[in-house]
């Protein structure tokens, strides 16, 4: 078997793109709404197909939010693409208001999530969408693996008619989904079976979350992988099951530890059913490094993984 | 000019009577209600009551019984806090029944304190926060054009509330696209919660602003039908248009006229007669 590491790597941003044209040219109500983010977005083959459909607001994600709305008011679905620390961050009270309390169909698109700018800083890294959104209940929040899953979020998103809010990632990974894997929203997708301990992953990190789960099995520990893609509504048959029927939980995340996904499984097994957890993620703002530094600096690397599943397994 | 002098021949006497007198009945659901609630904005409602009186009962094109009809004009009171003078006015155009007016900010009530679309139909965006109705309204306006509708949208926005940086974002995007199917109505009435706005942080001078945006700019009595119809019906030259309507907050009750206090203080029992007397014998 071809290990992960050595697997061809995908940028989610392109599938994202040529979806996109796809659903436009079979449905007019598909607008696409940017802030200044044409190139960035991966957009430039949208705009020269369907140029009256690209709403370039300029640099004013506040006012991007306020006009999908208007936008999806009008009858049309907003892909509102962005990103991600400037559509959740900056425009946060928009998302909030005009987005989740109207309940407008509106697809908030976050680019280049989580540390995937990894050297400009903390400024430009969206660690912390996953407890802000999540925190908007009205949003399903979604957080794709690969293209193939970016893919059939958005081909869900679209026929949703409510606001879904996802990140399409920039950082490069494997594809780990099977092709014949349905995307359910709101069920973790079980990437491999185990009876000792469970990994928890989402996004970017699931190929970590799987070859850590090949070497604990080397070590004689039967790891559970699953791809918790939707951080909210949260899947919380298959944590339990989790939590029941092996001896702990690990979660991972490309993102802020506080109230992220990690927080979103032990408020389910604090109060169904008690089991001892590592939460890892990102801890406070980051240093300078590569997205990649960056993840195994915040302990996301697949070493500590595994010294992290072995401590709860043991 | 020409077609502007048209528009306000046919501003009949009848007509402008009509209005005033819905006016005069829409401040007095104001008082009651707020009254009946202990709780309201009183002072802002009754400076918005004659702009929003003039879109409903004047200029818009709704209907009340279907208020989702796909080419109606959209409306946007992006200071949601006057919403008691938005339930008085939609009772008044049908919308729903002017006895349930009485729910105004009754536990679980459709008649929160913010207009909600989640629970009452005919509000085409959920305010409260200020600074979010015109980037709405420039998104109905695109969304128009795009659409190939004829639909207008208009957004009327408190003074106050201009300090909000959002505004300009999306006057901003509104010149720059040209949007003449977009109108904005300033409810100027010179007073914010705590102190007049030029005292807190200067909107002057106003107009000049909105010009430098690139929108078609009139400044106006906004308390005048006749002015208020003459601008609103006049028509588009293709740029979005803006009215500063001038107005008095609290207008229409002498001890409430142009009071800071009375933002959203509420009239006792006393204060409640003699308000309604001023409303009804004016």
């Amino acid at each position: 078997m071809t290990s992960l590491s050595q697997q061809e790597t995908f940028d989610c941003r392109k599938i994202f793109a040529e979806t996109l044209i796809e659903l436009a040219r079979q449905d007019e109500r598909i607008v696409a709404v940017c802030n200044d983010s044409v190139g960035s977005s991966n957009l430039n083959d949208f705009k020269k197909e369907f140029s009256d459909r690209l709403i370039n607001v300029g640099i004013a994600e506040q006012n991007m939010i306020g006009v999908a709305a208007g936008l999806a008011n009008s009858g049309f679905i907003p892909f509102v693409s962005c990103a991600g620390p400037f559509l959740s961050g900056r425009a946060l009270e928009q998302v909030k208001a005009d987005v989740a309390y109207n309940m407008y169909p509106i697809i908030l698109c976050a680019q280049s999530p989580g540390m995937s700018y990894g050297e400009l800083g903390p400024t430009h890294h969206s660690i912390e969408d996953f407890s802000w959104i999540r925190a908007l209940t009205d949003i399903t929040l979604l957080s794709p693996a690969d293209p193939k899953q970016t893919k059939d979020a958005i081909l869900w998103a679209v026929r949703a008619n409510k606001p879904v809010y996802m990140r399409i990632n920039r950082f490069k990974i494997p594809q780990t989904t099977p092709n014949n894997a349905p995307f359910e929203v709101g069920k973790a997708l079980v990437l491999k079976e185990g009876k000792d301990v469970t990994l928890i992953t989402t996004g970017i990190l699931v190929p970590r979350a799987l070859e850590a789960a090949v070497l604990l099995e080397q070590q004689g520990i039967s790891a559970r992988v699953l791809n918790m893609h939707t951080i909210n509504p949260l899947d919380k048959k298959a944590i339990l099951a989790a939590a029941s029927q092996t001896r702990g939980i690990v979660t991972m995340e490309e993102a802020i530890t506080t109230g992220g996904l990690g927080a979103a499984v032990a408020e389910v097994v604090v109060e169904h059913h008690p089991t001892k957890m590592r939460i890892l993620g990102v801890s406070h703002f980051a240093p300078t490094g590569s997205a990649s530094f960056l993840l195994d600096h915040f302990g996301l690397s697949v070493e500590n993984i595994v010294k992290s599943a072995c401590e709860l397994a043991r | 000019m020409a077609k502007v002098q048209e528009v306000l021949n046919n501003n009949d006497k009848d007509r402008l009577l009509k209005l005033s007198q819905i006016a005069s009945e829409i401040r007095v659901d104001i008082v009651n209600t707020i009254a009946a609630a202990k709780m309201g904005h009183i002072g802002g409602d009754f400076s918005v009551t004659d702009i929003l009186v003039s879109l409903f009962f004047g200029v818009m094109n709704y209907k009340s019984q279907d208020p989702n009809w796909a080419d109606r004009d959209r409306f946007i009171l992006s200071k949601g806090h006057c919403a008691a003078a938005l339930y008085s006015v939609m009772a008044k155009a049908g919308y729903f029944k002017h006895e349930q007016l009485g729910e105004f900010m009754k536990p679980l009530s459709f008649l929160g304190g913010h207009p909600n679309r989640r629970k009452l139909a005919g509000i085409e965006a959920n305010t409260g926060p200020l600074g979010h109705g015109l980037p709405i309204g420039v998104g109905c306006a695109i969304g128009a054009k795009l659409a190939k509708k004829s639909y207008r949208t208009f957004v009327i926005l408190g003074d106050g509330e201009l300090q909000e940086g959002s505004n300009w974002e999306a006057a901003m995007y509104a010149g720059h696209r040209k949007l003449g199917n977009l109108m904005a109505i300033v409810d100027r009435n010179r007073l914010q919660q705590g102190a007049g706005t030029e005292d807190t942080n200067s909107l002057d001078p106003l107009a000049d602003k909105w010009r430098a945006f690139g929108w078609d700019t009139y400044e106006l009595n906004g308390h005048c039908f006749e002015e208020l119809l003459k601008v609103m019906e006049a028509p588009s030259t293709g740029k979005p248009k803006v009215i500063i309507a001038n107005t008095i907050k609290g207008k229409g009750v002498s001890f409430i006229e142009n009071r800071v206090e009375w933002h959203h203080k509420v009239p006792s029992a006393e204060q409640n007669i003699q308000a309604i007397k001023e409303l009804t014998h004016s």
